[in-house]
């Protein structure tokens, strides 16, 4: 039941990762550096936030070249729980397991504040503990968070039901208030907010631990 | 043996039309400030220098080409242009 936690240069949010899932959650770990390729007896892999090779070129343009993404693609084709939280969602798109993009906050500020979520789990595994339609609360901490993808697109998305985390007041100018994205098959998500930073009572909450639990089993 | 060509090469990359540049408008509101006040549209872009050793022209501008559209740009949110010539 080991959850396999990607670290790349310039990571910083793979400790927090860590803690939230073998303080809170009693669950081994085992940090994946960036050049590794083995993922033998893993059962989950987070990407974690973070600035990933200094963000140099796109946020993601550089990490998905990593050896130990290869992996995690093959990880994540044959079914295998992927979750991606801030830098690591931005990851999952420049890799193209996720569509779209993310870019600059409509108002340029680096946002780091709590923001309401509205939850639509559909297929998605990580989210198969929260109910439809509920209401919870997430950190979120980036600078490139604004969800873009083409109108059509969108919707599209929307159709499949790949939509499952929205803001409920819109932070940063995300097209269709979108926080996190699943894919059809609902064992890849990505998202903007931290659930690893609400895991503990005595730090702002505890929504982010059902979903950091569902990888569990 | 023959030295390999040396090609240099620009690539312009720059945001698409539809996706919002902030930080452009951010520096247009400034412009303002500075006195220039005729700025109606500033969109903020990168331009990358390449050199790149290639056999051929067409080789060199498939390497190019590659690597503006898989790595230097993302085609979801940009847009690139490439000019090439080769260098001597």
């Amino acid at each position: 039941m080991t959850i396999g936690i990607v670290v790349f240069p310039g990571s910083n949010c793979d400790r927090d990762v860590q803690w939230a899932l073998e303080g809170c959650l009693e669950r081994p770990t085992r940090f994946l550096w960036h050049e590794e390729r083995d993922l033998a007896g893993l059962e989950a892999v987070v990407l974690p936030g973070g600035f990933s090779y200094g963000d140099y070129l796109r946020c993601g343009a550089i990490a998905r070249f990593a050896p130990v993404l290869e992996e995690v693609r093959q990880f994540a084709a044959g079914g295998g729980p992927v979750l991606g939280i801030c830098n690591g969602f931005q990851v999952l798109t420049e890799m193209g397991l996720l569509p779209g993009a993310l870019t600059r906050n409509r108002d340029l500020h680096f946002l780091c504040e709590p923001a309401p979520l509205q939850v639509q789990p559909g297929a998605c595994r990580w989210l198969q503990n929260y109910g439809a339609g509920e209401r919870i609360t997430l950190p979120i901490a980036h600078g490139e968070g604004r969800y873009q993808v083409g109108g059509e697109e969108l919707r599209r998305l929307e159709g499949e039901g790949c939509v499952v985390l929205r803001y409920a007041a819109n932070p940063n100018g995300s097209v269709g208030d979108v926080a996190g994205l699943s894919n059809p098959g609902g064992n890849v998500l990505g998202l903007m907010p931290h659930p690893e930073r609400a895991c503990d009572p005595q730090t702002g909450g505890t929504d982010g631990l059902r979903l950091l639990a569902a990888a569990l089993g | 043996m023959l030295p390999v060509p040396l090609f240099h090469a620009r690539v312009q990359v720059s945001l698409r039309p539809s996706v919002l540049d902030p930080a452009g408008e951010a520096t247009r509101a400034a412009a303002g400030r500075l006195g220039v006040e005729g700025v109606r549209r500033l969109r903020i872009g990168k331009a990358i220098e390449v050199e790149l050793e290639a056999p051929d022209p067409a080789t060199a501008r498939a390497q190019l080409e590659l690597l503006s559209d898989r790595l230097l740009a993302n085609p979801v949110i940009e847009d690139w242009s490439l000019d090439v010539r080769e260098a001597g």
